[in-house]
Formats: C-alpha cells, structure tokens, sequence
C-alpha cells in the first residue's frame, strides 16, 4: 500500500522541486542531492553562457545572408555591417556621432535627474512638497513625453534644445517616481530606532532616510537611463545634423541598410554600457543590501 | 545616582486641563508615571497606570500577550506622545528592541555610535562592541550577523550612549535557549557594570525572577502584582526561593491554576 502511495507522489514531487534528473529513488521516497556551489561549478564561465545567445543569433544572421535568404537591399549581413562599422570608425564620422548622442543624453539627463531627485525629495520629506508637487508629477506623468515633441518644436525651434528637453522630460519622471516611493517606503521601525538614538531631524534624513532610499533611486536611474535612449531615438528624428540619429537618417535616403544597422548597434551597445554602469553603481553602493543575486 | 530628568506631559483630549509643571529634578525615581491612560480608538490599552521605577533599580515587566507592555516601553521611550498623564524619565535612555533594527547601510561599528555627537568614534565603539563579546565582527555589515551578534551589537548600541534609563523590549525571545542563557548572562553583568536602571519586557518569568529587582505584573492596563526579588546574585535556579517566587508570578499571570482573581 504505501509503496504505491510512494510512486503517485514522488513524480509529483520531483516535477515541482527538483531538476527531474538529481531525483533519487531510494526506498520508495523522492530524494535530492544538495550538490555544493563549487561543485556544480559551472563548466562554462559565466559570461560565455550569456554571450552564446547573442553569438548565436549573429551566425544566423550570416548563414541567412550568405545562403541569399536574406537580401543586401532588406538588411545587410554582418561582414558587410562590420567591413562599414570600419569605414565610418576610420573617417571618424562614427566616433563624432556617438559623441554627440552622447552628450545630448548626459545633459539631458543631468538635466532631468537633478530636477526629478529634486523634486522627490521635495515630496518626499516634506507634507507641503507633498501636497504642491506629487498630485502634478502624477498627472503629468500619464501623458506620454513623445507627444509633446511638436509643442517642443514649436517653443525651441529644431536646433539641439527640443532634443535635450525631450530627454530631460523623459528621465525626470522615473527618477521622481522612485525616489519618491524610495522616501515614503522608508522602515518605519528604522525610523523609530533613529529616534531613540536622538537623530536630529537632519541626521535622520541623511542616516536613514537617504540611504534606505538609494536602492530605489537607482532603479529609477535604470528606467531613467531607458528612457533617455528612447528619448534620444524620437529626439534625433527631429532634424539633427549630427549625431547617430543623422547618420541613420542619410543612410536611409542611401538605402544603404549596413549604416542603419551599425547606429541600431551603436544604439544597443550604448544602453549596454549605461545598464552596466549602474549595474555597478549598485554593487558598489547597495553591498549593505542582503539581496538576491541569482544563480 | 541623580538622574537628570526630563519631563513629558502629554495630553491629547483637547478640553482636558494641560498642566506643564516646571518641577525641579526628582533625585528619588528614575521613571515616575502617574495616571498614564493610553487610547486605541476606544480601547484603553493603559488605564491610570502608574509606575515608579529608582536609580539603578533592575525592573521586569511581566503579562499576557497584548496587554500593553510594548505600549507602555514606547511611551518611556518618548516614541508615543498620544498619552494623558504624568511621564518622567531620564533624558539619557536607550531602548533595545525586539528585533535589532539595526541600519543595513551602516557597518557594525557604525550602527553602534551613530546618533551620538561628534565624528564617528571608532575605539568608542570598538570598545562597547568588544564589552558585548563581538569585537571582531565590527567592520561587517549587519546582513551578515546571526541574530545573537545583532541582538548584541543592538546592546552595544544602547549602552554606548551611558544611559541612565535602559528599556529593554523582549530582546532575548528570537534567540535559542543557549545564546538567550548567555545573553541573560551579559545583560545582567553589564547593568551591574553601568549602574543604569533597566526596565525588561519579558514573557519569561524565569528571566524575570533571575535578573530583576522587582517583578511587575502587567494585566487589564495596570500593574496588577509587583514582586520584590531579594534573592542574592548570581541566583540560582534551583533554589526553592526562586521556585517558589516564579510560581507566584505564573499565577498571577493566570498560567498556573486558571486565572487569579482580578487586582
Ligand atoms: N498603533 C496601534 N494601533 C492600535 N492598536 C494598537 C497599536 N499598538 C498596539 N495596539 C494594541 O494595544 C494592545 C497592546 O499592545 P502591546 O504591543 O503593548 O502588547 P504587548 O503587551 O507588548 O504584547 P506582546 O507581549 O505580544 O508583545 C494590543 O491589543 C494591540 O493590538
Ligand atoms: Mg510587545
């Protein structure tokens, strides 16, 4: 009786806890195999598992455009991608771009940050910052910042402003929006503990409030960093004369698919880079934090 | 022992008379509560309670779950001002609680001396770190302690500041058996050490009659029992004084024979 008992469940069991193949079974009971860490160890170093994907989807991209299965005029492969990611890099026209996307989001979100940080902290410590800005930020917040890129050109022609001010409109609502929660999220026995050690208020703000605030202010920064390449891609449709976005915008009077496929890279590995920096940002400002971070 | 006192009247019913008497220090009580009511909603948690508690004097607070004892720590702790009555106490206190509330942010030796005036006093906190037995786990974050370190990094916590009022709210109950014994051990070493009156919030009679003064017994908002413990130190808990006495005390907390009749 209990051996069929046994069966029914260790199936069940193995299929909810256990990877099915450290599943042992020994007298009837469904066992598992804690393997240490270092043994388990991983046979590929941890960066090479995640660049196989990507690796991966490169090759396809050069089987598909060798074999002919994907035409030049459509999207070029990648020898002819990179071969021209070489020509733009040796006239220097592509290190000129960058730089000038790049300064284009540092400002705008040096701009933004500090007014959304600004204006959280406002919110956030203060009931009057409360009841004068975050009703307003939470209004304003709905509307989706692209929409004002007309009134944006209206009121700032088409020069490098409508571009910087889309940028700081789009970062300084997720920097608002976390540091804000960041703030009103604060423990209150951690409050209360502050107080029995007689923190004045400024201190408490600067021991306790501030830093149990930090790791939401960095995921705002995180959004906030998305949302200013985004910014920058609608920004730089705006009549640039410089920048990736003009040079993705001659290549498209060109067809010339290769250029437009080096700025969508310049793109991506932009955001790369930005994720990364605050990736390390948090571990250097949040080791305090008993966080998970992953297998 | 003259405590400098502070005095914190409260009065939250806005048709009751406020009276804000500028008496000069009470030499004689380290706390001194009068006629304390404290009011969730309808409810009367605390109901004109008093309360006195002397220099130096080892105080435990025994009751029910829910009887208000955390209420009553609170508001000597001047964390709880939606009070009426009379609350002295001294103005040099520190609280334990329950859970360490430590900073997460700020290392071990920094959690220690924060609050305190000046620039951050490494061998200050060093030193109380070092007293409480954790010496050597001063540059960690507090994430990585056990709960027996964090427990007493929060002792060190408190005593650093040389309080003349320690209010201790069940500090020990998330600790095993072993670490509490010890635990008990240290507290009672270091309040012979420092001298400060203490106030114990404890569901532990044993604790209670091991370490205290004087007992108190906390039911229906007041102290409904007070027991003075005369047994000499370190007291033993086979001793048929001691036995006899926590016997008392589980009784009057209705734990022995059904519950005593109502003080
Ligand atoms: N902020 C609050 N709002 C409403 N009711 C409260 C509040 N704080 C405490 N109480 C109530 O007051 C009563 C006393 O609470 P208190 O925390 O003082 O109990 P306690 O004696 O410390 O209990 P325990 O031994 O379980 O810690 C409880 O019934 C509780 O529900
Ligand atoms: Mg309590």
């Amino acid at each position: 009786m209990s051996s069929i008992a046994t069966i029914t469940i260790a199936p069940r069991a193995a299929e909810r806890h256990v990877p099915s193949e450290a599943a042992i079974q020994d007298a009837g009971l469904a066992k598992q195999r804690i393997e240490p860490a270092s043994a388990s160890a991983r046979a590929l170093p941890r960066w090479v598992r995640r660049a196989s994907g990507p690796i991966a989807l490169v090759l396809l991209w050069h089987i598909a455009s060798v074999t002919g299965a994907l035409p030049g005029e459509v999207l070029a492969g990648p020898s002819t991608v990179i071969s021209s990611a070489v020509k733009l890099f040796q006239t220097g026209e592509l290190q000129a771009a960058i730089w000038v996307s790049l300064v284009r989001v540092l400002i705008g979100l040096a701009i933004g940050g500090t007014v959304g940080v600004a204006l959280a902290v406002l919110a956030g410590l203060f009931r009057i910052g409360e009841d004068l800005i975050d009703a307003t930020m939470q209004m304003a917040r709905t509307l989706p910042h692209v929409a004002l890129i007309p009134l944006l050109i209206i009121w700032s022609g088409i020069g490098e402003a409508p571009k910087i001010a889309l940028i700081a409109l789009g970062t300084a609502f997720p920097l608002y929006l976390n540091v804000y929660a960041g703030i009103r999220n604060v423990d209150s026995t951690l409050i209360e503990a502050g107080r029995t050690l007689g923190l004045s208020r400024a201190a408490m703000i600067r021991h306790v409030v501030l830093p149990a605030a930090l790791p939401s202010a960095l995921v705002g920064l995180r959004y906030s960093l998305g949302v200013a390449w985004l910014s920058l891609v609608f920004g730089e449709q705006i009549n640039a004369t410089a920048g990736i976005g003009y040079l993705m915008a001659t290549a498209r009077e060109f067809f010339q698919t290769d250029v437009i496929v080096v700025c969508l890279v310049v793109y991506a590995l932009l955001g790369l880079a930005v994720d990364f920096t605050v990736r390390t940002l948090e571990k250097v400002f949040l080791a305090w934090r008993p966080a998970f971070s992953g297998t | 022992m003259a405590a400098s006192v502070q005095r914190n009247l409260t009065v939250v019913e806005t048709d009751a008379p406020v009276r804000v008497s500028e008496r000069p220090k009470v030499a004689g009580q380290a706390v001194r509560v009068r006629g304390l009511t404290r009011r969730f909603g309808e409810r009367e948690v605390l109901k004109n309670l008093d309360v006195d508690i002397a220099p130096g004097e080892f105080v435990a607070l025994l009751g029910a779950s829910g009887c208000g004892k955390s209420t009553l720590l609170r508001i000597l702790a001047d964390l709880d001002r939606e009070i009426i009555g009379e609350v002295e106490v001294p103005v040099r206190r520190a609280v334990a609680f329950q859970a360490p509330r430590l900073m997460p942010w700020k290392k071990v030796w920094r959690n220690v001396v924060l609050g305190l005036p000046g620039r951050p006093d490494r061998a200050r906190a060093l030193a109380a770190l070092e007293e409480v037995g954790i010496g050597q786990r001063a540059d960690v974050w507090p994430k990585v302690l056990s709960g027996g370190e964090a427990q007493r990094t929060s002792l060190a916590r408190a005593l650093v500041r040389e309080p003349d009022l320690l209010l201790l709210d069940e500090p020990f109950a998330a600790l095993d058996a072993l670490t509490r014994i010890k635990a008990q051990d240290l507290v009672g070493e270091l309040w012979q050490r420092h001298g400060c009156a203490i106030l114990l919030v404890t569901h532990d009679v044993e604790e209670a009659v091991l370490l205290a003064d004087r007992v108190l017994v906390m039911k229906d908002g007041i102290i409904a029992h007070e027991e003075r413990i005369d047994l000499p130190r370190p007291r033993d808990v086979a001793d048929p004084v001691f036995a006899r006495t926590r016997g008392s005390l589980l009784d009057w907390l209705g734990v022995r024979h059904g519950t005593h009749g109502n003080a």
